[in-house]
């Protein structure tokens, strides 16, 4: 595949640049600068061309072009050219989009662009334009230092042996830090959202802090709590303070709240108040009460999202109480029963609560011995407990036996990690 | 009080979790070259080319300053930004002059280990390739915080050259008053000597290393007042290190006979009447100097190639992934130590070719730097103050100039 020659309809930026373009009666107007998109209409359709002659640049539209041939240059339909003024809502090929990082949303990761591949399509009036692919690799880089320096033809022969690397345009991502030119550009980040929370989270350690700032700003706050979560805990902070107060702090209500206490515990003490006085006041307490307790210990690991029983509560209490817990399902193993006092009696594994009947009481399903800590609980001792019992979760409780939070598996990792 | 005292241990931790970078840089800089350039001074001319120190400290600032300010606030290296601003064509030409520049500096340094260790009767033989697979090793299989670690702990070693400089006993009188007392000469030993020693000063792979480095460690716009602190204090201490090379070499050479020598283990031996200990910290700093430099050029290289062309970079990816960072990062190991094991081979002119592309490549880099720490899109607040500018400017004529200088000096004497 590496061999192939380029197809005749296809059509490198790098071609297309400094192509002649000639009017209806073959005289030519100058060279092509540049070529801008107009995502607000399309957003893989060349819309204009920009041409640099005489001491301005011209604009041409699409509909204006009869044909675009490689080595015979760009041929025009009609000759009321404007002059080229910067307008907003044009995304610049050469300006905008060569040599600035992008997102590849399959692959991901973030890549650097080196040429634009575009396809030309013709519908029987005129030659149109589409970028089909962004091209990235050798054989861009090849493409681009030959540029100019030797014929287009003879490049399409002499890049055959390198193997081409691109990614399809719809299967990129802008990154744009200025909010009102997104917007003009119709750039958004659903995209972002589809892919897993880990994935997104490298590829936003791998971007600025303005494009970071960027994309926590516009895609859904869950989405954004995900991948918050699983950045590098370092760089969490700091992306939570250069957000708006607001939008942080509906991100943090997204997220675990032993999660949340961990990142607000990392920031200056104003920055943080700011984010949680715009907190609803549930989330707010669990997230103050986790705070108050010191980092390493079992205090600063749990979490405070568990489901709990009364100590009578039978399988079928269980299911009904699970169905109104959805939000926890997904790393949800172990449910905990207290007596009336709120101190903690037994621990049960979900699934011997699924294939009991409904009128089982709990109690009996119980694991052997309860295995639990209290909050000031060293966290070397909680990274043990969890090896010697293999545990997936281990219930902590206060000085009084009161249930106050849950050990997940997840959090022993991520300390484990740090050291 | 117990306020002041909780925001003391505040700026502490926040220092202390920005260290790293600046310090390293800095240290670097005193590599087998820059140790055998100071030793030389030492040795020809005494005490009398310490006052270079002082302003060869501002320059380094001024310079490693806007670099790790760059990387703070835009996020991103060095070859990154001279790739979005100035284009694919002249980012090429540069990392093509930087793997070449860098690879003569990585054969000098592993000259430097072979020179280092034959001190002890060891062969180059034994040494080289096992130091050259050592340091393939660190970085592959490491992490950026353990190598980074492990980088600090090299920065400390360079405390071997401050004993070693007390050992010998020097004139510290003299010592004191030459420091802050310029002494020019028309001699052109002299001249070609200071330009020697300012025009090592600042390598075009540091401002590139730098960078990367502010930018993988994370440092934001926020800490950068700790990360400026580092710079400077790490600036200080290259000098400080630099200070007692020469003082060493002074007391220990100068003081009784006034000569040229040829590398630096030279120097060490020079120490030898002065105690085995002088001796043996001489050379001991002078290996540790020449592994810890050929540990961060070819790293440093092939971040700044790969950043700047696009192509995936990084300790923590896996060789499939980022398969050309690890092919120059292995190949500047291989030859810069495989040459140094091939009898005959033109090494010392080599080196000079080294000087010369430096020279060539950093004009570019420095003026590069201020165009681009100037835009206000990229740095909005954290651009030059006017002050600043000037100063830079200044520095970065007169570094420009020296260092053409020393081109010149190096190419009419290049055999």
């Amino acid at each position: 595949m590496g061999a192939s020659p380029v197809a005749d309809n296809l059509l490198f930026f790098t071609e297309l640049v400094s192509m002649p373009v000639l009017d209806v009666q073959g005289r030519r107007i100058g060279r092509v600068k540049d070529a801008a998109l107009v995502p607000m209409v399309s957003s893989s359709r060349i819309d204009r061309v920009l041409v640099g002659g005489g001491y301005t640049w011209l604009t041409i539209r699409y509909d204006q072009i009869r044909s675009i041939v490689l080595g015979k240059g760009i041929v025009l339909s009609d000759e009321q050219l404007t002059p080229y003024h910067d307008d907003e809502y044009m995304l610049r090929i050469g300006r905008d989009l060569l040599d600035q990082q992008i997102i590849d949303v399959t692959g991901r990761k973030v890549v650097r662009v080196t040429d634009v591949t575009m396809g030309i399509h013709n519908d029987g009036i005129r030659d149109t334009l589409t970028v089909l692919e962004v091209d990235i690799g050798l054989r861009s880089i090849f493409r681009r230092l030959c540029q100019g320096l030797v014929s287009p033809r003879w490049i399409r022969r002499l890049q055959r042996p390198i193997r081409p690397n691109s990614i399809l345009w719809d299967l990129c991502n802008v990154v744009e830090t200025d909010p009102l030119r997104r917007l003009r550009l119709n750039i958004s980040y659903e995209k972002l959202e589809q892919m897993h929370p880990a994935d997104l989270a490298d590829i936003v350690e791998e971007l600025s802090p303005a494009e970071r700032g960027a994309i926590f700003e516009t895609i859904d706050s869950e989405a954004a709590a995900d991948a918050l979560s699983e950045v590098d805990p370092k760089m969490q902070a700091s992306i939570l303070e250069a957000l708006e107060p607001e939008k942080a702090a509906d991100i943090v209500e997204e997220m675990a709240p032993d999660e949340a206490a961990d990142i607000l515990a990392e920031m200056e003490k104003g920055t943080s108040e700011e984010i949680m006085d715009e907190m609803d006041s549930a989330e707010k307490t669990e997230v103050q009460e986790l705070l108050e307790f010191e980092e390493d210990t079992a205090g600063g690991m749990m979490t405070t999202e568990y489901v709990a029983l009364h100590d009578n509560a039978t399988a079928a209490d269980a299911l009904a109480a699970l169905k109104g817990n959805t939000g926890l399902l997904e790393s949800l193993n172990t449910l905990f029963l207290i007596d009336t006092e709120e101190r903690l009696t037994a621990a049960i594994p979900l699934a011997r609560s699924f294939i009991a009947s409904g009128d089982t009481r709990l109690k009996d399903l119980a694991s052997g011995t309860l295995i639990q800590v209290t909050v000031d609980e060293k966290q070397n001792r909680v990274t043990e407990l969890f090896d010697k019992y293999n545990l997936l979760t281990l219930p902590v409780v206060d000085e009084e036996g009161k249930l106050a939070g849950v050990i997940t598996a997840d959090d022993v990792i991520s300390v484990l990690r740090q050291k | 009080m117990l306020k002041l005292l909780r925001r003391f241990r505040y700026h502490l931790l926040v220092f202390f979790a920005v260290l790293g970078p600046g310090f390293i840089t800095a240290n670097v800089d005193n590599d087998s070259g820059g140790i055998f350039t100071y030793s030389a001074a030492g040795a020809r001319f005494g005490y009398l080319p310490l006052w270079t120190l002082l302003p060869i400290t501002l320059v380094l600032i001024i310079t490693q300053e806007m670099c790790s300010r760059m990387g703070a606030v835009t996020g991103k290296g060095l070859s990154d930004l001279i790739r979005e601003e100035f284009g694919l064509r002249m980012t090429f030409l540069m990392m093509t002059l930087l793997v070449l520049a860098n690879m003569t500096n990585v054969m000098a340094e592993f000259a430097g280990v072979a020179s280092s260790l034959e001190l002890f009767h060891v062969s180059r033989y034994i040494t080289v390739p096992i130091s050259a697979v050592a340091v393939w090793f660190l970085v592959v299989k490491g992490n950026y915080k353990s190598v980074e670690k492990i980088f600090l702990f090299g920065c400390f070693l360079y405390v071997t050259y401050i004993i070693s400089g007390f050992l010998v006993k020097p004139d510290w009188k003299e010592a004191a008053l030459y420091s802050v007392e310029p002494k020019l000469m028309l001699d052109k030993d002299y001249i070609y000597m200071l330009i020697g020693m300012v025009g090592t000063t600042i390598a075009p792979w540091m401002q590139f290393y730098l960078q990367s480095a502010v930018v993988e460690k994370g440092v934001t716009a926020k800490e950068y007042a700790a990360s400026r602190i580092e710079v400077i204090v790490g600036c200080i201490m290259t000098d400080v290190v630099a200070f007692f090379i020469i003082v060493a070499c002074a007391g220990a050479i100068w003081s009784v006979r006034p000569r040229d020598i040829q590398d630096a283990s030279e120097a060490a031996l020079g120490l030898k009447p002065f105690g085995q200990y002088a001796f043996l910290l001489f050379s001991a700093g002078l290996l540790n100097a020449s592994i810890f430099a050929a540990c961060i050029l070819p790293l440093s290289t092939a971040y700044s190639v790969c950043e700047g062309l696009g192509f995936e970079a990084g300790v923590n990816k896996r060789m499939r992934e980022a398969p050309v960072f690890y092919f120059l990062y292995t190949l500047l190991i291989v030859v810069g130590a495989g040459v140094v094991l091939i009898p005959g081979f033109p090494l010392v002119r080599m080196i000079l070719l080294s000087q010369v592309l430096n020279g060539v490549l950093l004009p570019f880099v420095l003026i590069f730097m201020i165009r681009l720490i100037n835009r206000p899109d990229l740095m909005g607040e954290w651009v030059n103050p006017r002050w600043f500018n000037q100063v830079s400017w200044i520095s970065v004529v007169v570094m420009i100039g020296l260092t053409l200088a020393l081109v010149g000096i190096t190419v009419r004497g290049m055999p």
